[in-house]
């Protein structure tokens, strides 16, 4: 192979790669799913406890707790802020105070708009692929 | 013995260098740690509660898992430095190479500290606050410009050049890409702040691949005694559909996603693709152990063989996750931990540690026996463990796709207990053969300075 062809395969893959890159970085994703302010300091929060190291979101994190994708829709508000007071035997008290717990609230509320824990709630076509 | 070619081979593969091996002595530091945090958080799945209150798991993990990360990329850029060093006489800026160290040595220290106290702020597997992304950064841009003026121009370079030059950048690009998410108009949508994420992360790994698959090839040649293979057409073609496969096939995170079908699409046929590389490993098998075998390297070879078996496990798990039909099952469960795992330990770490031997140049016997030892004791453990978590996956898939409204989350963990615990076993199995290697590897080194 000479340095020419490399150079011109490395050079469209390239133009491929960041093609795409700038295609996804402006699509836009699931309107539905936008975060209100109170929400964005939800995540925030989130990521500052580090809640994600025991906690999947869309079947994403540590695996020790449970996902909570969809904990919006399946417990009251007062369930999420219960847990949070007290913990659990493995998960510890965060002893958030009430306007943290909104936060957090809003943000697993944001991710409930669309999000599926459940993978029976999705389809499997039979060209291998699934669908909602 | 080693054929060696000519002079020129000489010179390229017998450059005895010590350059890197501040990088490998704290990148085997970091090693230990990993182990000794895993073998904590491991410890927190057998018995529920362990440590809630000082030490609990949001510490634990990635206090485990930035050590793991960071052992491969520290080693990784002392390989990479040392090998460069070989290659072209010398580094371009030794300066330079300093400072890289340097920066990557206080940043990873305070990172861990932080964790220690429980201070975080970023995301999955860079959980630290983004400013100390900063000396990161910095560092890697410092190794770039080594990389690239060590090596100079582009003309008539070995494959494993190319990987380097690949791979540097590439890691740069992702992590930077990695950090979009503090720019509010990627992280208030997210679906579109996890699409992004996962991006990133998936060609992140495939870029410090690029850094541990280049120097093997590099070894490869050093072992046989020829450069064929790295001007050959069929190293570049594999080369290409690497970077293929690293630019375009992270879409398992987010099969789930409520993204555009197209994404699933792409990444399932990319991923596809590596069932060549998966044809090419098993075409390769015999060959590849018949000739080396007797070789002056043979701890080097011993441990490439068997991040080969990995590799051949590895891909058949990461191929099958690529299927979006058989992805939503596995999603979510162990069985991503047990390809994590397998990955990082069974490839990347093997790999790594057999560049460690050749640039520590170990030919005394008996550290080869103890070292084989600890090689065997970490192979045998290392298959158990992954065999535990990818049990305990399965029973957590079905759960998930069965009973996911009429068995509560504990008690089905509960019923996972058993595996959980030959994981525990078998992970200080390894973790006790690994420090056997990496304690032996500090005692050679010790006796050969004084
Ligand atoms: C050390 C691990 C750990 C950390 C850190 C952690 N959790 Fe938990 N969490 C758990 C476990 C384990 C459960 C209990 C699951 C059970 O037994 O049903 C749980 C339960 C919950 C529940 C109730 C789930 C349900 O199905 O009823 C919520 C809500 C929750 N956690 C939110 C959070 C938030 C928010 C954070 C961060 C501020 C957090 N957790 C951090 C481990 C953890
Ligand atoms: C060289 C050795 C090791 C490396 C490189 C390594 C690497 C990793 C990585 C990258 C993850 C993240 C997995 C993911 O997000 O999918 C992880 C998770 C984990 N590892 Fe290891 N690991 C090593 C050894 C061990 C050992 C010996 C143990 C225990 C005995 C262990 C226990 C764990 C646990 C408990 C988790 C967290 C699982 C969860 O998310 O709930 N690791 N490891």
């Amino acid at each position: 192979m000479s340095d020419k062809i490399k150079v011109f395969v490395l050079l469209g893959l390239l133009f491929l790669f960041f093609g795409y890159s700038f295609y996804l970085y402006k699509l836009n994703y699931s309107p539905e799913n936008s975060a209100t302010a109170l929400a964005d300091k939800g995540k925030k929060l989130w990521q500052a406890k580090n809640c994600g190291a025991c906690h999947q979101i869309y079947g994403l994190g540590g695996y020790l707790g449970p996902d909570l994708t969809n904990i919006y829709s399946t417990r009251s508000k007062e369930h999420i802020k219960a847990f949070l007071h007290t913990g659990t035997n493995i998960m510890p008290a965060f002893n958030l105070n009430d306007s943290e717990v909104s936060q957090i609230v809003a943000y697993l509320k944001s991710i409930d708009a669309t999000g599926i824990a459940a993978p029976s709630r999705l389809k499997i076509k039979n060209d291998g692929s699934i669908e909602r | 013995m080693v054929v060696l070619k000519d002079n020129e081979f000489k010179k390229k593969f017998s450059f005895n260098n010590i350059v890197g091996t501040q990088y490998i002595f704290v990148a085997l530091i970091l090693l230990l740690c990993t182990l000794l945090f895993g073998i904590l958080g491991a410890f927190q799945y057998v018995i529920p509660g362990l440590f809630r209150n000082i030490f609990s798991f949001e510490k634990v993990r990635p206090l485990h898992v930035s050590s793991a990360v960071f052992w491969i990329l520290l080693s990784a850029c002392g390989v990479v430095n040392n090998y460069l060093a070989s290659v072209k006489g010398k580094l371009w800026s030794n300066k330079l190479y300093i400072w890289q160290w340097y920066l990557f040595i206080i940043a990873i220290l305070t990172i861990l500290v932080s964790y220690f106290f429980g201070i975080f702020g970023g995301r999955e597997y860079w959980e630290f606050s983004p400013v100390l992304a900063i000396p990161i950064i910095t560092a890697w841009i410092f190794f770039i410009i080594n990389v690239f003026k060590s090596i100079g121009n582009f003309h008539n370079q070995p494959v494993y050049i190319w990987m380097w030059m690949t791979g540097v950048v590439f890691f740069l690009f992702t992590f930077l890409e990695s950090y979009l998410w503090l720019i509010p108009a990627f992280r208030t949508n997210v679906v579109k702040d996890m699409t992004i994420q996962w991006k990133s992360y998936g060609s992140m790994v495939g870029g410090w691949n690029m850094l541990i698959y280049g120097s093997s090839i590099y070894l490869l040649d050093k072992i046989s005694g020829t450069e064929k293979y790295s001007y050959s057409k069929i190293a570049f073609a594999l080369y290409f559909l690497g970077l293929f496969n690293l630019m375009f096939n992270w879409g398992h995170h987010i099969y789930t996603l409520p993204i555009p079908k197209y994404i699933q699409y792409i990444s399932y046929a990319v991923s596809m693709t590596e069932l060549l590389l998966l044809g090419r490993i098993i075409y390769n098998w015999k060959t590849s152990i018949n000739t080396a075998k007797k070789h002056y390297h043979i701890l080097s070879y011993r441990f490439l063989v068997a991040a080969d078996v990995w590799i051949l496990l590895t891909l058949l798990l990461a191929i099958a996750m690529s299927i979006p039909a058989i992805n939503i099952y596995t999603h979510g469960t162990h069985i991503t931990v047990a390809h994590t795992m397998g990955a990082t330990i069974g490839i990347n770490s093997f790999l790594l540690l057999s560049f460690v031997f050749d640039i520590f140049n170990i030919h005394k016997q008996k550290t080869i026996h103890t070292i084989t030892a600890g090689l065997y004791v970490t192979l045998a453990a290392l298959f158990i463990f992954w065999l535990s978590l990818i049990i305990a996956g399965i029973l957590k898939a079905n759960w998930q796709m069965n009973h996911y409204n009429t068995i509560p989350f504990g008690v089905m963990m509960h019923t996972l207990q058993p595996y959980f615990i030959s994981f525990l076993i078998a992970g200080i199995i390894a973790s006790i053969g690994i420090f056997i290697i990496v304690f032996t590897l500090f005692n050679h080194n010790i006796k050969q300075k004084s």
